[in-house]
């Protein structure tokens, strides 16, 4: 059941995205996502899905990806648009009921929330769906390298990311095995009030957590035995190269970002 | 009285983008109280197989019948209880399982989930403690201050606590040393004989099938494509080694005497049927 989250997923491809330099694809999805709070009239929001539409296609990944990582979350948001919906006053009054009331004002925000939502998620997806874990902690550590001015540990954050990304998958395979032995001795997971499926955790949690820093212990012994000293001083294996087509999608983006501001306006 | 299966197919995740296929067409028997191995290549679908002999994965098609239990795609998760009990899963690396504060306690667990009372639960881990061979000292101690084969004794009568009458083991040895390892199997061969238990193994160690299996079961990319008694899964070594196999020891042994001019009657798979053979022919070269 484990295996079946699409959310942050890797997809291994060879799309144009999919070769875009990690810290341009990290940047360039925050910057996205601050510019769909741009969006105020019906144009904008046609020209960032016709957007968000083309760099789907681009990514070369089958649709059904990106529906299967909004699945989990559509409840959350249509909740959150609804909530906007019932509670905001303001403009004509369609409906109302105590404090519950139908607004135009607020059938206005309720859409807003619902189609930022559902943009801020696909390119989050397409981020997480183009881009190796790898490939992302790389990125980051690379766009706070700045910070190490104020003494902030960059190099030790990230190699603690790129360990903790190449452990997820592990994890989630060692937890699949142990839910699996554990049921295989009774434990119900699915079954009982909530104190009862609470107790079963404990016989999962507890053997993933020994698991866990068994691990821990093992690489860190062989970490050191392969002259691992420390985050600083270091040669990299992996470098990052900034190509034409990073500042073409800067560029892109940036129009885009004009146009919006020249649409909303209208 | 036996498990049967009736052409089970399994597919991952199906209807999805990450669909695969687990098992095609999987139909078998195995007689109660026999003793089954199942080999294959490296994700040819062999624990695949023997998490639907509990339930823990269900058939997408074709049914699972484990004596009086049928399991299908359409039976529920509330009825597989009974089936967990009757069939007991040694997993790969069992160590990995244990979480209570004593070993007495986690071998108890099983019991306990199945319902039997406290005083039963405790009978039943200090008899399955007994049977594997843990020393009555350790019983009151933790877990985890255990070595490593010690802990995988105590997971295996944590199994074996609930009474199976089925008795899965998925690589059971793998990372123990020869002796541990040599030990673990002739402890599994007596289980089976005392209590009568029909015994599922899934293993690489060819000398263990040639030691202990009635029958043989041989997967590759997700189908079943050869069952059938060691002897016979052995008879062709060409077959075996296009299969990513190998012969146990003492077949591959007996191979090489063959090209120094022995002759053998049928390719003898353990040292004491080599021996056997052998003896017949030594005094003819002494001569």
């Amino acid at each position: 059941m484990l295996e079946q989250l699409t959310l942050g997923r890797y997809i291994p491809g060879h799309s144009w995205l999919h070769r875009l330099d990690p810290r341009a694809k990290l940047l360039l999805a925050c910057y996205f996502i601050v510019i769909a709070f741009l969006t105020t009239n019906w144009l904008t929001y046609v020209l960032m899905f016709a957007f968000i539409g083309g760099v789907i296609f681009l990514t070369g990944l089958s649709f059904s990806y990106f529906v299967r990582g909004i699945g989990p979350l559509i409840w959350l948001i249509v909740f959150t648009a609804i909530l906007q919906l019932l509670f905001t006053p303001g403009g004509h009054i369609y409906w109302h009921w105590g404090i519950l009331m139908i607004t135009s004002t607020g059938i206005q925000t309720s859409t807003a929330v619902f189609l930022r939502f559902l943009l801020i998620i696909t390119m989050a997806t397409v981020l997480t769906l183009t881009t190796a874990p790898l490939a992302i902690a790389d990125g980051v550590e690379a766009l706070l390298r700045p910070l190490r001015v104020i003494h902030f540990p960059v190099a030790q954050t990230a190699l603690m990311l790129s360990v903790a990304l190449r452990f997820v998958p592990t994890l989630l395979d060692e937890a699949q095995t142990i839910m699996n032995a554990q049921r295989a001795r009774g434990v119900e997971f699915n079954n009982g009030g909530l104190i009862k499926r609470l107790r079963a955790i404990v016989p999962l949690l507890i053997p993933l957590f020994v698991g866990a820093i068994g691990r821990a212990d093992d690489l860190a012994t062989a970490m050191e035995s392969r002259g691992y000293q420390g985050a600083t001083n270091r040669t990299r294996y992996r470098v990052l190269k900034w190509h034409n087509a990073d500042t073409i999608a800067v560029v892109v983006i940036l129009v885009l970002n004009v146009v919006l501001v020249v649409l909303r306006h209208m | 009285m036996a498990i049967t299966f009736d052409h089970v197919n399994y597919m991952y995740q199906p209807n999805s983008p990450f669909e695969a296929v687990g098992l095609s067409d999987v139909s078998f028997t195995v007689p109660s109280e026999s003793f089954t191995a199942i080999i294959g290549h490296t994700g040819s679908g062999k624990s695949t197989l023997v998490q639907h002999l509990n339930g823990l994965l269900k058939p997408t098609s074709g049914t699972v019948t484990v004596d009086d239990f049928q399991l299908t795609a359409k039976t529920t998760n509330k009825h597989l209880k009974s089936l967990h009990q009757h069939v007991g899963m040694v997993f790969q690396f069992p160590e990995n399982q244990l979480f209570d504060q004593t070993v007495e306690r986690d071998i108890a667990f099983g019991p306990l989930n199945f319902g039997f009372t406290n005083e039963e639960a405790m009978s039943l881990a200090h008899q399955a403690a007994h049977d594997v061979g843990l020393p009555d000292e350790l019983l009151k101690r933790s877990p985890f201050e255990l070595s490593g084969g010690q802990m995988r004794r105590v997971a295996i009568a944590g199994v074996l606590a609930s009474q199976p009458r089925v008795l899965v083991l998925d690589e059971p040895t793998a990372g123990l040393d020869p002796r541990g390892r040599a030990e673990m199997m002739a402890m599994f061969a007596k289980l089976k004989a005392d209590q009568h238990l029909t015994v599922i193994l899934v293993t690489h160690q060819m000398d263990d099938v040639a030691d202990y299996a009635d029958q043989a079961l041989v997967m590759a990319h997700s189908n079943l494509i050869k069952a059938g008694t060691p002897a016979e899964i052995f008879a062709d070594p060409e077959w075996v080694k296009a299969q990513q196999l190998a012969l146990p020891t003492a077949a591959n042994f007996a191979q090489h005497l063959v090209t120094r001019g022995f002759e053998f009657d049928s390719l003898p798979l353990t040292a004491e049927q080599l021996a056997i053979q052998l003896r017949g022919q030594l005094p003819k070269e002494g001569r």
